[in-house]
């Protein structure tokens, strides 16, 4: 089993949600984050004073997933939330050690 | 003689300058970080509280109560003795003096209210009690008796102030900037970025200081008729054209109208147009209005070149408007407006002009000054400024022991 994190931009957002659904992931986790990569900031100017500010609004997109569909949904991410520009963002993939479902205390690639 | 007219304007008036109060709570609320949201509102609520006790207690009559050689009043009116029901014709003719009172009560609450924008996220509230106490009875007081009280002698002098550039902007402003310097800046300030955490609270506070203003300029007229309206349709005007200015200003500048800045041309034409409210025509207002916005933006932009830490731009917007505007008035006041006012340098009157700035001169030197001193004693006896730690963790938590977002 394999966790994929995926950093996507805020507009790409909902293209990817769709993707992954398209391709049959069953569930993933969400969470709005700040970071940095090779996108420069911007900068806010409040009554004169002038901040850069470094730190860009992003998505995190976590899927776990079985080895045997990683590619399908390593690739549906790339396709749907490639724009072309800097800035699309990054997909992190490490190795997943177990999993349960709670309420039925399935273990496994089952729970997933 | 009581007119219904005239006091039901004046009550009216006196709730619009209460809810200023609430308002500025709002607009500095907004600016400052999360953390600090809490205690930035309670500077200005508080002030409600502790200033009008002040006032009726004694406050009031050290301002308006009988004359001692020009420079206060007498504690004849302590506990508001002697202030009832009957008009008192040297101030308000055709209301109950008590109104007159306690339409001036909200004018007093808010001036130091005002000051809370140089210190902000970094003063202990104990320390700030204390020196709105000092400060309303050593600078307000009789600051406002030498230019409004029967016998002051500034009015005596012709120094001409309809609603409070001197009074309440010059004063609070120039106190602003002792006390910035005084306390000196935020922690981290040169290190952090520390922009406004919530701008839309911003936006209602000046929307509800703009509403108020309308009681605050036009009640000055202490009367309901022509000099009210003509006072009302002027700080609208001032309005209007400093938000416009500053907003094509900023575009040229910055590449980007803010919000913020709009919101700040706004506050700034009012303050300026302040003084002169009632002593000039609409046309006037606008060129007035217009001023304000360019020399209290040039104003705002030369801060980070100074260095100094006026957090919430007390100084900047309100002293600076405040001078600006009650010099305009030397400029641009016209008899043929209000009879009882004067003819500004514009229609040959230098003479106003310079009375107008020495008075700015005066207000601005004696509010700076005082304050210094006021502050170096709360420094001594209770300690101005909290803690790096409580810094740290905010006005909020560390001395109020709440948070204004619960997450």
């Amino acid at each position: 089993m394999k966790m994929v994190t995926a950093i996507v931009k805020h507009t790409r957002f909902d293209v990817v949600r769709r993707a992954l659904v398209e391709v049959g992931v069953e569930g993933m986790t969400t969470t709005e984050v700040r970071g940095f990569g090779r996108q420069r900031g911007y900068k806010e100017v409040y009554r004169g004073v002038q901040y850069e500010v470094r730190f860009l609004p992003k998505v995190k997109i976590e899927v776990a997933t079985s080895d045997e569909k990683l590619d399908t949904v390593v690739r549906a991410i790339e396709e749907s939330a490639r724009t072309g520009e800097v800035g699309d963002g990054k997909i992190f993939i490490t190795e997943l050690g177990q999993c349960i479902r709670i309420r039925t205390g399935e273990r496994g690639e089952e729970a997933l | 003689m009581i007119s219904k007219g005239d006091t039901a304007w004046m009550l009216m008036s006196t709730a619009l300058v209460m809810l200023m109060t609430p308002g500025l709570a709002f607009f500095y609320g907004g600016m400052v970080r999360r953390k600090n949201v809490l205690g930035t509102l309670m500077h200005s609520f508080a002030a409600i509280a502790i200033v009008s006790i002040q006032w009726m207690l004694f406050g009031y009559s050290l301002a308006f109560g009988p004359d001692v050689k020009g420079i206060i009043g007498n504690l004849d009116w302590v506990a508001l003795r002697n202030v009832g029901l009957l008009p008192n014709p040297a101030y308000a003719p055709t209301v109950p003096h008590l109104a007159f009172m306690i339409y001036q009560a909200m004018f007093a609450v808010i001036t130091p209210a005002l000051i809370s924008g140089a210190f902000a996220e970094r003063m202990k509230f104990s320390a700030y009690v204390v020196f709105v106490l000092l400060w309303s009875t050593l600078v307000y007081d009789p600051v406002a008796h030498w230019i409004w009280g029967a016998g002051g002698w500034l009015k005596g002098l012709g120094v001409l102030d309809f609603a409070g550039g001197l009074v309440v902007h010059a004063t609070s402003g120039f106190s602003a900037l002792a006390a910035a310097l005084f306390i000196g800046r935020r922690k981290d300030l040169s290190r952090e970025p520390m922009p406004p955490h919530n701008l839309p609270m911003t936006v209602i506070g000046a929307g509800l200081l703009w509403f108020g203003w309308f009681g605050f300029n036009a009640g000055s007229a202490l009367s309901s008729g022509q000099l009210s309206t003509l006072a009302f349709v002027t700080t609208h005007a001032a309005a209007v054209a400093a938000t416009a200015t500053w907003i094509v200003i900023e575009w040229l500048h910055r590449g980007k109208p803010t919000v913020f800045g709009a919101v700040t041309g706004s506050i700034a034409g009012l303050a300026t147009i302040t003084p002169a409210a009632g002593f000039v025509g609409p046309d006037a207002a606008l060129a007035i209005g217009v001023l304000a916005g360019g020399i209290c933006y040039a104003a705002l932009n030369l801060k980070p070149k100074l260095g100094y830490d006026d957090s919430l731009d007390a100084f900047g917007v309100h002293g600076v408007g405040g001078a600006t505007g009650t010099l305009c008035l030397g400029l641009f006041a016209a008899l043929a407006v209000n009879p009882a006012g004067a003819n500004g340098l514009f229609l040959g009157n230098a003479q106003q002009f310079y009375i107008q700035l020495g008075a700015v001169a005066l207000v601005a030197a004696y509010s700076f000054i005082v304050s210094l001193v006021i502050l170096k004693i709360v420094d001594v006896i209770v300690g101005l400024r909290i803690s790096p730690d409580y810094e740290d963790n905010g006005l909020d938590i560390s001395l109020h022991g709440e948070e204004g977002y619960y997450l």
